[in-house]
């Protein structure tokens, strides 16, 4: 691995870890202005984790090795993901680590362990969080994975770098029908996995509707530190993966510091646009019913279907 | 004689001595005699699948005095070693399990004297060379196993009823195989694979269609794919747990092994809609089974049900095999079948392990239900952290042996969904979709049944009390547990033998690519390094460890009550039970699944405004048992009643009878 290789891993997570509480506060700012209200500072998220880390590490009786490892796993997956996703260059070096396929799965790891440690200390809270969070994923699941599929087809690979190689060489496949249809199935059901509205309320601890907030109930400190990092990183990842897979340009293509930095630059400008889009989204939109949600994910199934069959009969 | 063979002949005698042994010995000697002999059955199984697979020579014998008219052809070839290898990984890990596992209940002579010649006969069913041989040896597996079931027959009323359905399917699809087979004998005039093999490409298609469609019944019945699935969720669960890992993990596979041996082997491939047709049957079985796996309670019947699903998903990727042939797409066909195979060698081991450890589970709590056991992290450590391993494998999550072969299923399906035949472009998305709602419906099983079952508080006193199984039963596990996370970090060390045993099947060039840190799969151009990802994922482990240390968040922990919310204190009723974790997606596929509600209100006698007692059932039947077998046995016990009027006891009626079929014989062979 050359030096460039590590520089681009380092400045991947780096982005990661330090944005994503920064983009989590912005979504907050622009949803209270949207409001009318004044709303927090931009870097609140960090101060509450600055905060946190400064409290006791309680854990709950009766749980087992698996509430303790939970949070350090949690962070592990998402930052192995940052460091395989093309976030500021596409010449990851751990592009050949792994695939979509790879970071769909690397998700779902962190979502089991979050559901296992949701159900560890045995309380009704964490196991109604679990369940819930369970089947959101269990439904989101096939949606992300046929919209992989849908996609690969640009570059013939499901290796997001070549994939978004291929995307820069032929800009009009951004256009085609099944890149439109991916992006609409994609963007349902990354809102479903990192918990926003109107799947899951982020900002509610209401047990009739809370999904993610009800599995780390019981997590406090440095711990709850750690799982909100995850929760905000994840947001992050999901936005970066869309934008860069439907609107890749100015990310870089080798691991140049001046290009990778360019490229850094280009995709926090590209996140807070988006950022700014998802909070007015947000505003306007109301939490549906737990219930409800299936037919969503099950709209987002059929769109990505109809990407995938676009793809084969459309060419 | 190579070593192979020397091996498999050393496994066979093993058998032979296991099996008088557990007859013959007293009640002490003979378990340790009978689990040694079938500790060393899977020993010379894995040396033998192992030394073919490597070689790539075949291992032939021939003794014509053996069985009368046919004689005992063997020739393991590397598509049968790879089953063969699959058998042994499963079977010494079990040996060693059930030497602690048999207690006094399980010691009398036919459950020691069977289980190595059980444990033979999975080994040497991939390895008979001709027709005859097969279906003696198949015979044999299902009549040894069918005792194995009956066990514990005296215990529990559930294990007669059991071994009924079992022995009624699997005898059923016995017929079907036997017709089959007989039909291929009868159109090429030959019964040693390798004659019929050469000679198919004579049979008519009709023949050859009817020949693939009566072993698709017989075989899929063995692998409990739907709608012949029905002996599967009653067999295994009341079985003794060492006799369900060896049928969940290696004789179920043996059912995909006789799809791929006929259809893609001996007949060579067929047209489309055999492949359409195997790959429906695959896709219906996994969606089936993981949504009864999803809400079982019965931890058994759970894992009994997720051998549908399993073996349907190997069923998907021989069906997309057989119809990526059928377009001349031979190159990913070989991908789809090798995918196939890994999954089968996966499965036997996490499959194993979980029925290993759900044994341990009820051997020390009294019980299989999900909604009684809890806490045992704490107190089963080792055997809760096995089957938490299991668990996470199944539900394919990296980076153990599940993840490689879903992957592997994946890619090629997505694959082939973007070549051309339109046939390709509808199956093939239909599949991914099917495929991954499926992995997303295992992820929520496996939660359910670690979470409510080895976590959080005990539900029951039978939970509370219970202790840590002896040490052959873990150290058992703890091999196939290695082998779980050895098969997901490297998976490439199996790809040599893997591209032989594909071959060996008709199938062309090198499936997967034999790097041992990456996967490559010929054809697809993803690329994967499992090993690299366990390292990546450990190495951030141990930086947000270091990073928390040096921010000082090292401070020690404390155990402190749950958060209240204003109760008193916390109790097991407080859990989240398996049935509500599942309920929401119960809810959500309850047009599938038609669960039954019953609520009774007793109201007290002096008002009706006030409830006395509030009974709530809820159940969930097998909606194809409950419709289409429930109704056929009805029948056949209508007639069953309907012919005792025949049987009155009088003589003079018999000897009518008799006198009546006699002249009904001359009449018709005149």
């Amino acid at each position: 691995m050359t030096d460039g290789r590590v520089a681009a891993v380092v400045v991947q997570v780096g982005l990661a870890v330090v944005c994503a509480p920064l983009l989590v506060g912005l979504l907050r700012v622009v949803r209270a202005r949207l409001e009318g209200r004044s709303g927090p500072s931009v870097v609140q998220p960090w101060r509450d984790m600055r905060k946190l880390w400064t409290k006791e590490r309680i854990t709950p009786e009766h749980t087992s090795w698996i509430f303790t490892l939970t949070p350090l796993v949690l962070v592990s997956s998402t930052l192995v993901i940052a460091a395989i996703v093309p976030l500021a260059t596409t010449a990851s070096p751990l592009d050949h680590v792994g695939d979509l396929f790879v970071v769909v799965s690397v998700l779902l790891l962190g979502t089991v362990f979050l559901a296992l440690a949701g159900l560890d200390p045995g309380t009704a809270f964490g196991g109604m969080g679990a369940s819930r969070e369970m089947t959101v994923a269990a439904l989101a699941e096939p949606t992300l994975l046929l919209a992989v599929f849908a996609i690969s087809g640009r570059a013939d690979s499901s290796n997001l770098g070549a994939i978004v190689d291929a995307t820069l060489h032929a800009p009009a496949s951004v256009l085609s029908v099944q890149s439109l249809l991916a992006l609409v199935a994609l963007s349902i059901a990354a809102l479903a996995e990192c918990a926003r509205l109107p799947v899951d309320n982020p900002s509610t601890h209401l047990e009739l509707t809370m999904i993610h907030e009800a599995m780390v109930l019981e997590y406090a400190g440095p711990d709850l530190a750690l799982v909100e990092l995850t929760a905000a990183m994840r947001l992050l990842l999901f936005a970066a993966l869309l934008v860069n897979l439907f609107v890749p340009w100015g990310i870089a293509t080798t691991t140049e510091p001046a290009a990778i930095l360019v490229g850094a630059v280009v995709l926090i400008t590209k996140l807070a646009v988006v950022g700014v889009g998802l909070a007015g989204f947000e505003v306007f939109t109301a939490k549906i019913r737990l219930f409800r949600v299936p037919e969503l994910l099950a709209v987002s199934f059929v769109v990505a279907f109809l990407a995938v069959t676009a793809a084969a009969f459309l060419g | 004689v190579t070593l192979a063979g020397t091996a498999l002949g050393l496994a066979s005698a093993a058998a032979l001595v296991g099996c008088v042994a557990g007859f013959v010995l007293p009640r002490r000697s003979r378990v340790v005699v009978a689990t040694l002999a079938t500790a060393l059955v899977g020993t010379g199984a894995t040396a033998a699948g192992l030394g073919v697979l490597l070689t790539g020579d075949h291992v032939t014998a021939r003794w014509p005095e053996i069985l009368p008219l046919a004689g005992v052809t063997i020739d393991l070839d590397p598509l049968g070693a790879w089953f063969v290898l699959a058998a042994g990984a499963v079977i010494v890990p079990v040996a060693v399990y059930a030497y602690g596992y048999c207690d006094h209940a399980l010691t009398g002579r036919a459950v020691q004297g069977l289980l190595p010649v059980f444990a033979a006969t999975l080994v040497l069913v991939p390895a008979a060379g001709s027709m005859s041989t097969f279906l003696v040896l198949w015979e044999l597996m299902a009549m040894s196993s069918l005792v194995l079931v009956a066990a514990e027959h005296g215990d529990r009323p559930a294990v007669r009823q059991a071994t009924v359905w079992y022995g009624v399917m699997t005898q059923l699809g016995f017929v079907a195989i036997l017709i089959a087979f007989g039909l291929a004998a009868a159109g090429t005039g030959h019964e040693t694979f390798a004659a019929i093999r050469h000679d198919a490409p004579t049979l008519s298609a009709a023949r050859a269609s009817t020949i693939f469609v009566l072993a698709l019944a017989g075989f899929g019945s063995k692998a409990g794919l739907v709608p012949l699935h029905v002996w599967l969720p009653r067999a295994h669960p009341e079985a003794p747990s060492h006799v369900s890992a060896l049928m969940s993990g290696a004789m179920v596979s043996l059912g995909a092994y006789g799809v791929v041996r006929v259809a893609i082997d001996l007949l060579g491939g067929g047209p489309r809609w055999w492949g359409v047709l195997v790959l429906a049957l695959g896709v219906a079985s996994a969606l089936f089974g993981i949504l009864h796996a999803l809400v079982a309670s019965d931890l058994k019947v759970l894992l009994a049900y997720s051998t549908t699903e399993n073996m349907g998903l190997v069923f998907v990727g021989i069906g997309a095999a057989v119809l990526l042939a059928a377009v001349h797409e031979p190159a990913l066909a070989g991908v789809a079948l090798a995918a196939a195979l890994l999954w089968v060698l996966n499965h036997a081991v996490f499959k194993a392990l979980l029925f290993l450890a759900a044994g341990s589970i009820a051997r020390s709590t009294g019980t299989r239900d999900l909604d009684r056991l809890g806490g045992l992290m704490k107190r089963l450590p080792v055997t809760a952290t096995m089957f938490t391993v299991g668990a996470l494998a199944i539900a394919g999550l990296p980076p153990l042996n599940g993840f490689v072969s879903e992957w592997a299923l994946f890619q090629t399906l997505v694959r082939a969904g973007g070549r051309p035949p339109d046939v390709l472009g509808l199956t093939m998305p239909m599949a991914v979709g099917a495929v991954a709602l499926t992995a997303g419906l295992a992820a929520a099983t496996f939660v359910k049944a670690i979470g409510t079952g080895m976590l959080a508080m005990p539900r029951s006193p039978e939970a509370e009390r219970a202790v840590e199984s002896p040490v052959p039963m873990l150290a058992g596990m703890s091999v196939l547990a290695s082998a779980c996370l050895v098969l997901g970090l490297v998976p490439g060390l199996l790809a040599s033998g893997l591209g032989r045993a594909v071959r060996a099947a008709g199938g062309r060039g090198e499936p997967l690519g034999s790097g041992v840190a990456e996967l490559r799969l010929a054809g697809a151009r993803g690329v994967i390094s499992p090993v690299l990802l366990a390292v990546a994922l450990l190495v951030g482990l141990v930086l947000v460890l270091g990073v928390a240390r040096a921010l000082g968040g090292s401070r020690a922990r404390r155990r402190a009550e749950n958060w209240g919310c204003g109760r008193v204190l916390q109790t097991a009723r407080m859990e989240y039970t398996a049935i509500s974790f599942a309920e929401p997606l119960q809810r959500v596929f309850s047009d599938v699944l038609h669960p039954q509600h019953d609520i009774d209100v007793t109201h007290a006698a002096e008002s009706r405004w006030y409830v006395e007692a509030v009974q709530y059932r809820a159940s969930i039947a097998d909606g194809i048992d409950e419709r289409a077998y429930q109704p056929a046995v009805g029948a056949l016990r209508w007639w069953g009643e309907r012919a005792r009027a025949l049987q009155n006891g009088s003589v003079h009626r018999y000897l009518a009878y008799g006198f009546g079929a006699l002249l009904v014989v001359l009449v018709v062979a005149r």
